[in-house]
């Protein structure tokens, strides 16, 4: 299951659109570590809206996203996760650093802009 | 009664399949939405754990009595033949971990369920089972 990567503007959109396997995890990390220097992209939002299971290995790799992403420049703001699905990771004991987190895409895109307007006003 | 589903665990696209499987049987037998994500979550983790150490196994899962109070749960079983786990106690703290992955699978588990068992010999296999109960 691919994961659609739109680009608007100076972000990345991937919209997790189905369950995905660790193999579709992977690719995930390895498609916008390459498009945001495609793109130039200063920012890379994921939507896991649908994703019913944050295990440790998802958690894992979307955190390593963060790490990459910021080696390339972007920032990564990852939305949609469900309140059950944060229950379990807690009570996983998972914790989501290396990455910003928003309640939806309008927020990211909103948290974002700040973002880029900060680093203006200290260029 | 819900019949009982085995699903052989041999790579990462079963893990998917496996939890799928497990949030399905959570949702018939009543469990609430938290419920559910736990036991698909945990199922999850264990089957990882059998990927990453044992490469195959299965998972087994079914409607479950309890004995002495009469409540009705689901009850997951996970079985490998892999190389075992030589010192149990020290699998069950947080942050262990003898593979890549965070270490976090086993007392994780039992924290998103109700019950945690865990049998291993070094060099025959891991058995583990869990159960959550409705209440």
């Amino acid at each position: 299951m691919e994961v659609p990567i739109l680009k608007q503007g100076d972000y990345l959109i991937a919209s997790i659109q189905a369950a995905l396997s660790d193999a579709d995890l992977l690719r995930l990390r390895d498609d916008l570590a390459q498009r945001v220097g495609r793109y130039r992209s200063k920012g890379v939002i994921i939507d896991v809206t649908v994703l019913d299971v944050m295990d440790s290995f998802a958690v894992r790799t979307l955190r390593s996203v963060g790490q990459i992403l910021k080696m390339r420049g972007a920032e990564t703001v990852i939305v949609g996760i469900q309140p059950e699905v944060a229950f379990a990771m807690v009570q996983l004991g998972l914790s989501l650093t290396d990455v910003w987190t928003a309640l939806d895409l309008e927020e990211a895109i909103a948290f974002l802009n700040r973002l880029g307007r900060a680093d203006e006003s200290h260029a | 009664m819900l019949d009982g589903v085995t699903i052989p665990i041999l790579s990462d696209q079963d893990i998917v399949a496996a939890r799928q499987s497990g949030r399905a049987m959570a949702a018939k037998l009543g469990f609430s939405a938290t419920d559910q994500i736990c036991i698909a979550t945990a199922i999850s983790e264990l089957s990882r754990n059998i990927v990453e150490y044992a490469k195959e196994g299965e998972i087994h899962m079914a409607p479950v009595r309890a004995k002495d109070n009469g409540l009705a749960g689901v009850q997951i079983v996970a079985r490998d033949k892999g190389p075992g786990i030589s010192d149990i106690s020290l699998a069950m703290k947080d942050g262990f971990s003898t593979s890549r992955s965070l270490g976090l699978g086993l007392p994780g588990t039992r924290r998103l369920m109700d019950d945690f068992e865990i049998s291993s010999e070094s060099g025959k296999g891991t058995t583990v089972t869990i159960r959550k109960w409705l209440r």
